[in-house]
C-alpha cells in the first residue's frame, strides 16, 4: 500500500530515504526494550517533546538543578543542519522549507513550530512551482526564490498531482520530477513509508542479519505473519492472547487487543484475516511497563510507550529525550494522541560523566507528565 | 518574504478597516436620521447602495427597513461585507501568518471577532447599537496601533499598511459618496439640512474636530470635501491614503508597475475642482476614483500576490 513503484530507480543523495526516523520503543515486563514498530514516512510529535520540557523547566526548575537531564532544545538547529547537509547546491545557506499541508491539518501547529524555530519558510504547496528548468521555486515578493531542501509533511499520495493524485491540491506539479532530477531535496524521501508496512517491519531482523550479517541492538516484538500459513493458523488459535494490527494502518486505526477484546469482535477480525492475510500480523500481548500519572488528584500506573527520534543525513543524531506517549485511560495500551493519549516529557541522565553513559530514566521522579 | 503571506497581511489589513469603516457608516447615519424630519429623510437603503450589494439585499431581505439593513450589515454571514464576515475573514487571512503578527495583536483580532459575535444581538437593538459599534471602532483602532508599535516595520508591514490605506481610501470615497449624492436631494428645500449632512460626514470619519483645527470656517461642503479629499494631514483624506501608499510602494521590489497606477490616481485627485462640482459631477467623478482605486488593486495582485488557485481538474 506504501510502496511507489515511481520511485523505482531513484538514488536520493547520501543513499537515504528516511531522514527522520521515530521508531517506537517499549519495554515489556521482564525489562527488555522492544521495537514496536517503526516510522519513516513522516514521523510527528517532535514539538510535544519541545513544549513539554518546557513544561516541566517551568513546574519543577529544582529537579533539574539535582538531576540535571541532558537538553533536548537543539533539536531544531539538528534538524536544520541535517536538511541542510541535502542540499542539492553547495552553499552556506541553502533553502530550506517546511511543506504543510495546510491550517486544517491536525499536526499544523508542529509544522509552523518547527519551520519557526528552524528559521526556515513554512509554505503550502501553492506556494512552491517546478519551472521548466526543474528546479523548484517559490513565489516570493521579490519574484521566484530557488529552494533547496523541502521538509515535507505532505503525505506522498498528495506531494505532486503529475505524479500521484492528480486530484491533489496539497502538492506541487512536478516537484517529482525536479526531485528526481537531482534539483530539490525531500526530506524524507517520497517511498519510505514502504518500510512502516508492519509485515515489512516483521522482517527487519533478518534484513539486518543478511546485509550487515550483526544481531540487531534492540529487538523487535516477535511477529506472526499472517501471510504464512503455521503463523496464521496460530494467529486464529490465539487471538484471544495476541495483538492483531493490519500492516497499514496508523494512528492505532483498526487493532485488536486480543485479552481486552469480545467474542464477536474475535470472529470478525478473524473473519478479515481471512480474506487478506497478507494485510495482517499479531503480536504477543506485551505487559507495557507502566509510569505514575496524574490521573485527577492522585497517582495511578499508565502504560507507556517511547518515540526517540533519529535523524540520518552526513552523520546520525538521536535526541537525547523522546516522545513518551502515555494511554491515559485505566489498563489501556493504545497511546495514540488520536486515541486519547497523553505524552510526558522524558529525561536522559548522564549516569556517570566520566564513562559518558547515559541512562534513560523511565517511570522514576524524572518523568513528569504534562498532558498535551 | 512569501507571496502568499504578503496576500494574507494585506487583507487581514483591509478587513479590519473595512469593519471599521462599517461601523462608522452605521453609526453616523443612524445620528443623522434623529437629526433630520421624516419627509427629508431618506432611511437606510444609502447604505445598502455604498456597499453595493444591493442585489444580494433584495435576495434576503423584503424591504430597506432599519432592521433589515442594520442585520445585513453588521451580522449577515451570508453577505461578505458585513462587519461579521470581514472580521472572521480577517481573523482566517491572520490565522496562517501568526508568526509575522505579534502575539497580542493576533490576541485582539480573536478579541474583536468574538466580540462582534457576541455582542450582535445589542448591536442590532437601538439602544444597543450605539456602544456596539464604538466598540468595534474602537478595537480596530487598538489592533492598528499594536501592529504600528510592535510588528516588525519590514516588507511584511508595508503590505499590511497597503491593504489598510487602500481600503480607506475606498471606503472614505463611499462615505462621502453616499452622504452627497444619495443621502439628501440636491434641492432647495434639503438646503437648511445641508449643514447637518456634512456635519455627519465629517464624524463619520472621526474629522469633525480636526476639520474645525485646520480650517477655521464653518461646515461647508466645498471646504469639507477638500478636507476629506485633499487634505495631506487628516489620516483618512484620500490624498493621505494615496500618499502612505505610495511610500509603501516605493520600499517594495519590481514596483513599477503599482507605482504608475497609484500616480495616475494622485494626478486625477490633483486635478479635480471638487468645490465646483454638482453633485451629479462628485458622484461621477467619486466612481472614476474607485475604479482608480479597484486598479491600483488589480496592480498590488498581480505583482506580488501567488496566482489564482484554479481548481484541479479531477
Amino acid at each position: 500500500m506504501n510502496f511507489r513503484p515511481q520511485c523505482v530507480g531513484i538514488d536520493p543523495p547520501l543513499g537515504i530515504w528516511a531522514h527522520i526516523c521515530g521508531s517506537e520503543l517499549v519495554r515489556d515486563a521482564d525489562g527488555t526494550l522492544y521495537v514496536l514498530e517503526d516510522n519513516l514516512r513522516v514521523p510527528s510529535g517532535v514539538s510535544y517533546m519541545l513544549e513539554n520540557r518546557l513544561v516541566t523547566k517551568r513546574v519543577f526548575p529544582e529537579l533539574f538543578e539535582h538531576y540535571a537531564p541532558l537538553p533536548v532544545d537543539d533539536y531544531p538547529s539538528q534538524l536544520f543542519d541535517t536538511l541542510a547537509s541535502l542540499s542539492p547546491r553547495p552553499a552556506e545557506y541553502p533553502e530550506v522549507v517546511v511543506l504543510t499541508p495546510g491550517i486544517y491539518n491536525s499536526a499544523y501547529f508542529e509544522h509552523a513550530y518547527l519551520a519557526q524555530q528552524m528559521g526556515a519558510e513554512l509554505v503550502e504547496g501553492r506556494d512552491l512551482f517546478v519551472d521548466d528548468d526543474d528546479c523548484c521555486y517559490m513565489r516570493t515578493v521579490d519574484g521566484p526564490a530557488r529552494v533547496d531542501v523541502i521538509y515535507r509533511r505532505v503525505d506522498d499520495l498528495f506531494l505532486d498531482p503529475d505524479a500521484f493524485r492528480d486530484d491533489s491540491a496539497l502538492g506541487v506539479a512536478g516537484l517529482m520530477r525536479s526531485w528526481k532530477a537531482g534539483h530539490v531535496a525531500l526530506a524524507n524521501a517520497p517511498g519510505a513509508g514502504v518500510a512502516d508496512d508492519k509485515v515489512v517491519y516483521a522482517f527487519v531482523p533478518e534484513i539486518i542479519k543478511y546485509y550487515l550479517d550483526q544481531e540487531p541492538i534492540v529487538p523487535n516484538v516477535p511477529t506472526y505473519r499472517c501471510m504464512e500459513p503455521d503463523a496464521l493458523q496460530y494467529v486464529l488459535e490465539h487471538m484471544a492472547e495476541l495483538v492483531v494490527k493490519p500492516a497499514n494502518e496508523s494512528g492505532g486505526y483498526g487493532m485488536l487487543v486480543g485479552p481486552a477484546s469480545t467474542q464477536a469482535e474475535r470472529d470478525r477480525m478473524a473473519a478479515a484475516i481471512k480474506k487478506d492475510p497478507r494485510n495482517y500480523i499479531a503480536q504477543p500481548t506485551l505487559k507495557l511497563s507502566t509510569v505514575p500519572t496524574v490521573i485527577k488528584d492522585r497517582l495511578e500506573p499508565r502504560h507507556v510507550d517511547l518515540r526517540p527520534f533519529i535523524l540520518s543525513a552526513d552523520r546520525q543524531q538521536v535526541t537525547m529525550g523522546g516522545l513518551t506517549r502515555v494511554a491515559l485511560r485505566k489498563g489501556s495500551l493504545v497511546v495514540n494522541s488520536s486515541q486519547g493519549g497523553g505524552s510526558k516529557d522524558t529525561w536522559i541522565l548522564p549516569q556517570d560523566s566520566a564513562t559518558e553513559t547515559y541512562e534513560q530514566v523511565q517511570g522514576e521522579a524524572g518523568q513528569r507528565q504534562s498532558q498535551s | 518574504m512569501l507571496s502568499r503571506v504578503a496576500e494574507n497581511l494585506y487583507w487581514l489589513a483591509r478587513y479590519v478597516e473595512r469593519a471599521e469603516n462599517t461601523a462608522r457608516i452605521v453609526n453616523v447615519n443612524a445620528n443623522l436620521l434623529l437629526d433630520l424630519p421624516k419627509g427629508i429623510a431618506p432611511g437606510w437603503k444609502p447604505l445598502v447602495d455604498i456597499t453595493g450589494a444591493n442585489e444580494l439585499f433584495e435576495e434576503h431581505y423584503k424591504d430597506y427597513g432599519e432592521r433589515q439593513v442594520m442585520r445585513f450589515l453588521l451580522g449577515d454571514e451570508r453577505h461578505p461585507g458585513s462587519i461579521r464576515s470581514a472580521l472572521e475573514a480577517a481573523r482566517e487571512n491572520c490565522r496562517t501568518i501568526r508568526d509575522f503578527v505579534p502575539r497580542e495583536a493576533w490576541e485582539q483580532i480573536n478579541g474583536l471577532t468574538l466580540y462582534a459575535r457576541d455582542g450582535l444581538q445589542k448591536g442590532l437593538t437601538k439602544n444597543g447599537r450605539h456602544s456596539y459599534l464604538r466598540g468595534l471602532i474602537t478595537h480596530s483602532q487598538l489592533i492598528n496601533g499594536l501592529l504600528d508599535g510592535t510588528m516588525l516595520h519590514d516588507q511584511g508591514f508595508e503590505f499590511l499598511s497597503l491593504g489598510r490605506y487602500i481600503e480607506r481610501a475606498d471606503m472614505t470615497t463611499r462615505i462621502a459618496d453616499v452622504h452627497s449624492a444619495s443621502l439628501l436631494p440636491d434641492a432647495d428645500e434639503a438646503r437648511p439640512y445641508d449643514n447637518i449632512q456634512w456635519v455627519s460626514v465629517l464624524k463619520s470619519l472621526t474629522a469633525y474636530q480636526m476639520y474645525r483645527r485646520s480650517t477655521q470656517i464653518r461646515v461647508q461642503r466645498g471646504p469639507v470635501l477638500g478636507f476629506i479629499f485633499k487634505s495631506p494631514r487628516f489620516p483618512r483624506s484620500l490624498r493621505w491614503c494615496i500618499d502612505h501608499s505610495r511610500i509603501c510602494l516605493e520600499r517594495l521590489p519590481r514596483n513599477e508597475g503599482c507605482l504608475r497606477v497609484n500616480g495616475r490616481l494622485a494626478r486625477a485627485l490633483d486635478s479635480a475642482e471638487l468645490e465646483g462640482f454638482s453633485q451629479k459631477e462628485l458622484h461621477d467623478f467619486i466612481d472614476e476614483l474607485q475604479l482608480g482605486i479597484a486598479d491600483l488593486h488589480e496592480e498590488i495582485a498581480q505583482t506580488w500576490f501567488p496566482p489564482l488557485v484554479t481548481a484541479a481538474a479531477a
